[in-house]
């Protein structure tokens, strides 16, 4: 087992140093002078050469690779152009949203899937399943953030059940924070729920075709006794991969939701840091982001090898 | 009264080009301790036949007829009793030993279910009598076997896992669909004999099917000849050897090698013309009658009823006669 974490913990190393090299190579070969590029063509020169000693572009390339990965890692950062403070506490508390948002979305979206997708493969072709597959074709098909307009009309601007966006902050208690993110994540889990619904359904009914469930059902064991002894371990095999997908989607990809919502966001910082020109955030969100991806994908390595048993290191 | 009776079994499959009778009209008794073969061709609804009688075919499939299992009715009975039935009364082998077992679940889990289902067993009584099950069936070591995955397992170890899974219960019917078909030959003949043994010992009534015809001829002492959806010839071992009466009989002997056949001789092998027709085209008449060269227009008119054409010997052919005289002159 030690073996294997430390070939996975070397393949996590080395692909955030590949995504590090990737996100400073393509800020570097932006044309043009990055503090031109962040202060734009009409700023004045004293400003430019102001900001280009604040960057330590007068330093070579590889020097300034090295010092910003060598910051990565003992944490420390460099300041934000815009806000001012530290990266590294900017993104701290735009992840005390995003992340809770995204666990959120994800749990609602795995507590309404799971359920709908075994019924509509239990009952496979009649009443029960056209209509699951039917409404999760209509939740695929709606944008989320026409969801999330619909949901503050409805809950928010009708019934004033919930504020229409914004977020209060955790110091203001679990419960109004979690109230905050609550239409949001159900605007995200609309989608991510009616795809794995659907996904769900079919690695079921797959697995029900498989000759052990036949074996099973030749034991004498009955449908129900099948399904949870048989079937649905075997199905979240390929569930599992899916969960893993959408949840690193959900971290990196609520730009519009927290948008909508105005919520102050991993998505809404980086889109911010964009339009800004903030290249500082910018590579430290997309070197974060591809870390939290590679540890999700870590995760599902293991709930594999949990699962199945053919798949356990070899070397326990 | 026969402890299984089947009359006039059929199974309609809902294909994308209409119904296909994939078994059609299949009548056969068997008595406690019989052993019945069942061969023919890919193809001609032996293992539909077997699935029907469990009651396990496929969602597409609807069956027709009778089964009779010690005087209760099957098509009578709910879920529920059929699967106090499935693994308790009647067990059964399938083909491929490596997706037959859950590869998630440790193998005496997998062997100890039909117990704890049907037996309320267990705990340590229930470990007990996997472990003893395990021996039975010629796996060594079962205190560390019973912990073993399938993918942990050699082909014949796990076909053994799936004897001795089928056996559990002590059920009164084996049913054991070619049990050796995907194995090494080698193997082949280790499982049979076990499995030979086993119904010897419990005293089980066999149904074996498979589409060879020598792993039929050993260890059976009945033997029906499926083609098309229907049994064309039924006899008991001895006697259908020494008689072949129906043509397509004739030509699944013919058409199996033999030691010692010369191959620079002219005695080519013998095959039969044509190939098994698609099931939802099967003709009216005869389904044989295409590739039969005995065939005439009756043949193809109408299709034959079984024919008695011996003691306890059938054949559900028009031209007998004419069949057995060429046998004979041949």
């Amino acid at each position: 087992m030690s073996l294997f974490l430390a070939k996975r913990f070397a393949t996590f190393i080395a692909t955030l140093l590949g995504a590090s090299v990737l996100t400073f190579l393509a800020l570097e070969i932006l044309p043009g002078d990055p503090a031109l590029v962040i202060l734009g063509i009409d700023a004045p020169e004293s400003a430019i050469a102001v900001l280009r000693l604040e960057l330590g572009l007068d330093r070579p390339a590889l020097a300034r690779y090295l010092g910003w990965v060598s910051n990565l890692m003992t944490g420390t950062s460099a300041n934000s152009y815009t806000y001012k403070v530290p990266v590294a506490e900017l993104i701290r508390e735009r992840l005390e949203i995003t992340l809770p948002l995204a666990v959120l979305a994800m749990a609602l979206s795995i507590l309404f899937a799971l359920p709908l997708g075994i019924y509509a493969a239990q009952s496979h072709d009649k009443s029960g399943d056209v209509v699951i597959m039917s409404a999760s074709q209509i939740g695929i098909s709606v944008p989320n953030f026409w969801m999330a307009i619909l949901l503050i009309m409805f809950f928010a601007v009708n019934l004033h059940w919930f504020a229409a966006g914004g977020f209060p902050g955790w110091s203001s208690g679990v419960g109004p924070a979690l109230k905050a993110l609550l239409l949001p994540a159900i605007a995200l889990a609309t989608v991510q729920g009616a795809i794995l619904a659907r996904f769900i359904r079919s690695a079921i009914l797959d697995t029900m075709r498989e000759d052990y469930v036949r074996t099973a059902r030749a034991k004498g064991l009955t449908r129900r006794a099948t399904m949870w002894r048989h079937v649905l371990r075997n199905a979240a095999i390929p569930v599992v991969t899916i969960v893993g997908l959408q949840f690193a989607n959900l971290l990196a990809g609520t730009i519009v939701i927290e948008n909508v919502f105005a919520l102050p966001g991993i998505g809404r910082l980086l889109l911010q840091s964009i339009t800004n020109r903030d290249l500082v955030v910018v590579r430290d969100l997309v070197v974060m982001i591809a870390a939290m991806v590679v540890t999700i994908n870590f995760i599902v390595d293991l709930l594999y090898a949990a699962i199945d048993p053919r798949l356990k290191p070899h070397d326990v | 009264m026969a402890l299984l009776e089947v009359d006039n079994l059929s199974v309609t499959l809902a294909t994308a080009r209409g119904p296909a009778r994939a078994v059609r009209g299949v009548s056969f008794a068997l008595e406690r301790g019989e052993t019945l073969g069942i061969v023919g061709e890919s193809g001609c609804g032996k293992s539909l036949t077997a699935l029907a009688l469990m009651g396990l075919l496929p969602e597409n499939a609807r069956a027709t007829g009778r089964v009779v299992l010690d005087g209760i009715d099957l098509a009578g009975l709910n879920e529920d009793a059929l699967c106090r039935i499935r693994g308790n009364r009647v067990g059964m082998i399938f083909q491929e030993p490596m997706t037959s077992l859950n590869p998630l679940h440790p193998v005496g889990r997998q062997i100890g279910e039909a117990l704890a289902t049907h037996r309320g067993l267990g705990g340590a009584a229930l470990r007990a009598e996997t472990l003893e099950l395990l021996g039975k069936v010629g796996i060594p070591e079962p205190e560390r076997r019973i912990r073993s995955y399938p993918h942990e397992l050699s082909g014949g170890q796990r076909q053994r896992v799936m004897i001795a899974m089928a056996l559990s219960c002590r059920p009164e019917i084996l049913i054991a669909d070619e049990p050796t078909t995907a194995l090494d030959v080698t193997v082949q003949k280790q499982i049979l004999d076990l499995i030979r043994d086993l119904v010897r010992e419990l005293g089980m009534a066999l149904i074996l099917i498979s589409h060879d015809l020598g792993v039929i001829a050993e260890n059976v002492g009945r033997i029906a000849v499926m083609y098309g959806g229907t049994i064309v010839e039924a006899a008991p071992t001895a006697a259908l050897f020494a008689d072949l009466a129906h043509p397509y009989a004739q030509g699944l002997f013919a058409a199996v090698p033999r030691v010692g056949w010369r191959r620079d001789s002219n005695a080519r092998l013998a095959t039969i013309p044509g190939v098994v027709p698609d099931l939802p085209d099967l003709p009216n008449g005869c389904t044989f009658a295409e590739r039969c060269t005995l065939a005439n227009d009756a043949c193809r008119a109408a299709a034959p009823m079984p024919i008695e054409v011996g003691p306890n010997h059938s054949a559900s052919c028009i031209r007998t006669d004419a069949a057995r005289l060429s046998r004979k002159s041949a």
